[in-house]
């Protein structure tokens, strides 16, 4: 029987990507949990590159960084598609996952590490970007259209995280009235099956995430 | 399929827009290049690519591909029956390409950026050792990947052939600028070689730009690059 290891933390919403997909395939996988602050030998050996989360194993032989495995995962099993058989639809999905990771996520943790001026600016920054995907989910349900796609589990995160900035710092991003279809994608994506399921207890995100403001807003002053 | 059913938006001097090159000319697609005027933007290019406003864009009958590894991704895609495929066809092949594709954009390429644009020797040293470790991890993968045959994609030209090649000019130039072998033969014997093969190679040789033309521009680029450094701090 094909052997499925994923290691993760329980807060990586880069990690949580690989779970939705497994999921999603109906993929059975062993969860190995590491604290990064001391991590196994197992993950430094499989990820000897950038020693992060999430690896992926599949019978011995270790894929890493998230869209990379999300790859993996659609090649190898086949079923349950969240990626289109059009070439113009793959290569739009995998620009939209990329914008994510490369201009949303930044934007948005740029705007929560900071505070006055310099978050106000981040805030301007963050909703420039937030309203390119508001722009592309006009007259769809979700990123990939109909249903989940790529995108979507690429921009997942945003449906919960965005809960978790806003309880930390009383600033919400993705307000109904500027971003109508965006907020509808959060409430559909965020409850649908699978996903509903999995998403980190939102208590400990809390105080994670406020945790990691608060040391940074530290760092900021000691510079 | 008619010429104009495909345009490449696109500068001499980018290694991403020679991506898309390579990767089309490996496929022998017809293309027409349409080279944005150094300095500026054009129309067409602010149209195709309102996100980032970069190059290179594909426009296949019109319709915009942005991002050069997912316009290669995609050129192999649509012309999948022409030519050898620039994916191996094995899923777990596919994500060693991908993954170390990756590599060389979000770290080997800024330790790059890093020596045009270091402001002093210390910095510049500094940065050329960033290089070289990355260098000496993919010369690590090059054995492995490779085995044994001339290129990361085996017999022909792949996507982490075509990912790592594209910087190939800029390699030159920067081992031109500095005096220094970042290839050679004590340290990345196989990419040494590589770099030789896939510099000849019939779908690379006409557009891999020359290294002198190169160096002569790397001069505006190492004053833009300086002149964001040194901006004030807000």
């Amino acid at each position: 029987m094909a052997e499925v290891k994923l290691f993760r933390t329980w807060s990586s919403p880069f990690a949580l990507r690989i779970v939705w997909a497994l999921k999603f395939k109906d993929v059975p996988y062993d969860t190995i949990f590491e604290d990064l602050a001391n991590k196994s030998p197992s993950l430094l050996q499989y990820n000897p590159v950038h020693k992060k989360v999430p690896v992926l194993v599949h019978n011995g032989k270790s894929v890493s960084e998230s869209f990379v495995i999300l790859e993996y995962i659609e090649e190898t099993w086949k079923h349950n598609p969240f990626l289109s058989e059009d070439p113009y639809d793959r290569a739009t999905a995998r620009f939209w996952a990329k914008f994510g990771d490369e201009k949303v996520l930044p934007s948005i943790l740029e705007a929560f590490m900071s505070e006055g001026k310099e978050q106000e600016e981040g805030i301007v920054k963050a909703k420039e970007n937030l309203k390119y995907l508001e722009e592309e989910l006009k007259g769809k349900k979700f990123f990939g259209g109909e249903r989940i796609g790529f995108a979507d589990i690429a921009l997942g995160w945003l449906a919960d995280y965005e809960g978790v900035f806003q309880e930390v710092t009383s600033i919400k991003l993705i307000a109904e009235d500027e971003f109508p279809l965006l907020s509808e994608w959060k409430r559909t994506f965020a409850d649908a099956p699978i996903i509903k399921e999995n998403w980190p207890p939102r208590d400990k995100l809390v105080t994670k995430f406020q945790g990691y403001r608060e040391a940074n807003l530290l760092k900021k002053l000691g510079t | 399929m008619a010429k104009s059913d495909v345009k490449l938006i696109g500068a001499w001097p980018s290694p991403f827009v020679l991506r898309a090159q390579i990767a089309l000319n490996l496929k022998s697609v017809e293309y027409e290049f349409l080279e944005e005027a150094l300095g500026s933007k054009s129309e067409l290019l602010l149209k195709s690519n309102p996100v980032h406003k970069k190059m290179p864009v594909l426009l296949h009958h019109d319709k915009p591909i942005c991002e050069s590894l997912i316009i290669v991704e995609y050129i192999q895609e649509v012309w999948a029956s022409s030519g050898p495929s620039i994916l191996p066809s094995d899923p777990y092949e596919r994500a060693i390409a991908r993954f170390w594709a990756a590599y060389v954009d979000e770290k080997w390429f800024p330790a790059m950026k890093g020596i045009l644009g270091a402001q002093d020797d210390e910095a510049r040293k500094a940065a050329v050792a960033q290089v070289a470790e990355g260098l000496a991890l993919l010369e690590e993968a090059f054995q492995k990947i490779s085995k044994g045959k001339s290129f990361f994609g085996g017999d022909h030209i792949g996507y982490l052939d075509i990912a790592f090649g594209g910087f190939l000019g800029w390699l030159r130039v920067i081992e031109g600028m500095g005096g220094i072998k970042l290839l050679n033969e004590t340290e990345t014997p196989g990419l040494l070689k590589w770099a030789d093969d896939f510099a000849a190679h019939p779908a690379v040789k006409d557009v891999l730009p020359d290294t002198e033309k190169l160096a002569e521009f790397s001069k505006v680029v190492i004053a833009k690059l300086r002149a964001a450094a040194a901006a004030p701090a807000k």
